[in-house]
């Protein structure tokens, strides 16, 4: 399973990607919806988890997207502060699940790889 | 008290309270309402009393003009009737004079004739008597012996010869009655003259007066100049007496006036003079009569005044202090208003703020959190080297104060949203359970006795599940903490008449003091020192009020403490401004 990071905190984002590769994932990491979005053409990710508050392109404007580009790619959507609703207008099917900050990586895991969505 | 409690049955609330509250109040109501009960007195028993007064002036004045009035009349009438009468009698005698010659009259048996005729056409003559110019009476016919007898030295020879005409005073006559003489003159071109005299009984004009008497109370007869009766008088007497009162020389006008009787009891009497005649007509009427219609009238207005100014006061008193009551009652809440918004901005200000803290600490928090965990996997998956079970022990540290700090963010972040509900319907029953369910263990490990105790019928209501067992959880945690270990919890489930449950958490633990008791609800008020944050029970209160039920605490301190959870049937479709 490919996995793409997407956070503005760098190094909330590099540590959670080296900690998931320490377990066996692969993951790759990005600051920013438009890296994402160009990180996507050349790789096929299965699954993404995005911030949802982010400067420039919002996370779910990111989502929206790259689900019109990739729509197979499933979605983890985490919030600083509790605020998933402001999803609910969203593409419901795309997202599995939403997790508030910070995360337990060992929660994260069993999502991963259970694909255990909401 | 009895004093002040009978005053406070009448005047409004705000006279009672004591000056220089908290809640001062912005207007001198007191004041206000002293104005408003003199004002609307003044302004309605000034008009009244002044109206009141007019009225019965105005009234004495009508009443006394209601019985002077016909006194004038009957004065007049009685005057020009008795005028008359005498002037009737002189045209007789006149019409006499003229129609016979000098010599038919010196004619005895003709002037009985005469005499007879008048008595038929006119009643009353007595006699009749031709008086020449020298005073002598030349012939006469009546029942005197007057034949022969001379007037030449008296006055009213003297007044008939100069002004031609004579009326008499009234004098005892024929057999004692009284009479009157009449005498008119017949003068010849040659300046010779002679006087036809007659007498006359005065029953006509007791005739002439007693047909005008209308009213039983009233007095009328004649007098003289002197005061001497000339008829007949209810009060006096007969004719000829001299009545006791003085009365004024009569003016040529008919006049009514007040007088004073011989006994001091006050008299209207009407005058007038009769002209052509030594007369002067009277009418008597007692005063008495009108003090005593006035004094009912007076009495009446009196009462009617008493009772008015009873009404007038009542009234204003009541409607002033319910006006200046409700003004002061609204003013009242309107400060309590004022305070309630002014808190409930404080309140939503210091939330955003924590919601901003929170905001900004959530995220340098996970990246602690990450780059701990990443070491911990670094260290976990490294061979054995002499510290790696301390370094684990003390990551495994930091990552639990990054729980700690994680749970107080969220509880903050809570605090300052605006949660909308969510409705189903609730078992509280069996929310209690899992509520305890989760802190069994805790419980257990201290010794602490939870209970739950439940009456056997409720019904389920509508409310949010999660935020109940967040608020349930809250205060059976404080309970758990405020017990020592080996206390007691106690939960108590009923249902209340009206609907709905309520919910009272006891425990047997320190109590809270008195002066925190009010404080209990207030946000970031909290007795744990460094371990709690002081939000639970305000956030509590806020979600319990919005589901439209009620949370109270009692407490004694060294006892325990009781939390009284109320919950409506329905929590749902409530107006946003409804509590």
């Amino acid at each position: 399973m490919k996995i793409l990071l997407i956070d503005d905190e760098e190094e909330f984002v590099s540590t959670l990607a080296e900690r998931l590769i320490i377990r066996g994932l692969e993951a790759d990491w990005v600051n920013s919806g438009l890296d994402a979005l160009a990180k996507a053409e050349e790789t096929d990710y299965d699954l993404m988890v995005v911030d949802i508050k982010m400067p420039g392109m919002s996370g779910p404007e990111f989502i929206r997207r790259i689900s019109e580009k990739k729509p197979a790619v499933k979605f983890i959507v985490l919030s600083g502060h509790g605020d998933v609703k402001s999803l609910s207008d969203n593409d419901p099917v795309a997202i599995c699940h939403r997790l508030v900050k910070p995360i337990d990586i060992d929660v994260l895991l069993d999502i991963i790889q259970q694909m255990r969505c909401q | 008290m009895s004093v002040r409690s009978f005053w406070q049955k009448f005047l409004p609330g705000f006279f009672f309270e004591p000056k220089g509250q908290e809640g001062q109040d912005r207007l001198n109501y007191a004041g206000i309402w002293y104005y408003a009960v003199v004002g609307m007195l003044a302004v309605s028993l000034i008009p009244l009393l002044i109206l009141a007064g007019i009225n019965y002036s105005q009234y004495k004045r009508a009443a006394k003009a209601e019985i002077l009035h016909p006194m004038y009349l009957l004065v007049s009438n009685n005057n020009q009737a008795i005028a008359f009468f005498l002037r009737e009698r002189q045209s007789a005698l006149n019409y006499v004079i003229s129609g016979q010659s000098f010599t038919e009259l010196t004619d005895p048996t003709r002037l009985n004739v005469t005499l007879d005729n008048l008595k038929k056409s006119f009643g009353g003559f007595i006699d009749l008597g031709l008086i020449n110019a020298d005073g002598l009476q030349i012939n006469y016919s009546g029942p005197y012996e007057l034949k022969g007898l001379n007037y030449h030295g008296q006055t009213w020879f003297k007044e008939v010869a100069q002004k031609g005409t004579h009326v008499s005073e009234v004098f005892k006559g024929f057999r004692g009655f009284p009479h009157v003489v009449i005498a008119v003159k017949h003068a010849d071109p040659d300046g010779t003259f002679y006087i036809l005299r007659a007498t006359l009984d005065t029953e006509g004009f007791n005739a002439v007066i007693r047909a005008m008497d209308l009213s039983p109370n009233s007095d009328n007869f004649l007098i003289n100049a002197a005061g001497v009766l000339q008829t007949a008088s209810r009060r006096y007497g007969e004719a000829l007496k001299k009545i006791p009162l003085t009365l004024p020389s009569a003016s040529s006008k008919n006049e009514v006036i007040e007088i004073t009787d011989e006994h001091g009891e006050p008299l209207i009497a009407a005058l007038a003079r009769v002209e052509g005649s030594p007369f002067i007509f009277v009418a008597l009427k007692t005063a008495r009569e009108l003090p005593e219609n006035l004094s009912t009238i007076f009495v009446e207005l009196i009462l009617f005044v008493l009772a008015s100014i009873l009404v007038i006061f009542g009234v204003t008193w009541r409607v002033s202090t319910k006006l200046v009551g409700h003004i002061h009652d609204v003013d009242r809440s309107r400060t309590y208003l004022l305070h309630e918004i002014e808190y409930t901005q404080r309140m939503a200000s210091i939330g955003r703020l924590s919601a901003g803290v929170a905001h900004e600490i959530n995220n340098p928090l996970a990246i602690i959190n990450e780059k701990t965990g990443l070491l911990k996997d670094l260290i976990a998956f490294a061979p054995d080297f002499a510290y790696k079970e301390r370094f684990l022990k003390h990551i495994d540290s930091i990552l639990f104060s990054v729980k700690r700090c994680s749970t107080i963010t969220h509880r903050l972040l809570g605090f300052a949203r605006h949660l909308d509900v969510q409705c189903e319907m609730i078992n509280p029953k069996i929310l209690l359970e899992e509520v305890v369910s989760f802190l069994d263990k805790e419980a257990m490990y201290r010794n602490i006795d939870i209970s739950l105790t439940s009456s056997p019928h409720f019904e389920e209501i509508e409310s949010d599940r999660g935020q109940l067992q967040q608020v349930f959880l809250n205060i059976i945690n404080n309970a758990l903490a405020a017990v020592p270990d080996g206390g007691r919890v106690t939960i108590k489930l009923e249902s209340r008449p009206a609907g709905g449950v309520v919910v009272t958490i006891s425990d047997n633990g320190q109590g809270i003091p008195p002066e925190n008791i009010e404080r209990v609800f207030e946000p970031f008020f909290s007795t744990k020192g460094n371990k709690g944050t002081g939000l639970g029970l305000s956030i509590a209160h806020g979600i319990i009020s919005k589901l439209g039920g009620e949370i109270f605490v009692e407490s004694e301190v060294g006892i325990g403490t009781s939390f009284f959870v109320t919950l409506p049937p329905k929590a749902c479709n409530r107006g946003r401004d409804e509590k």
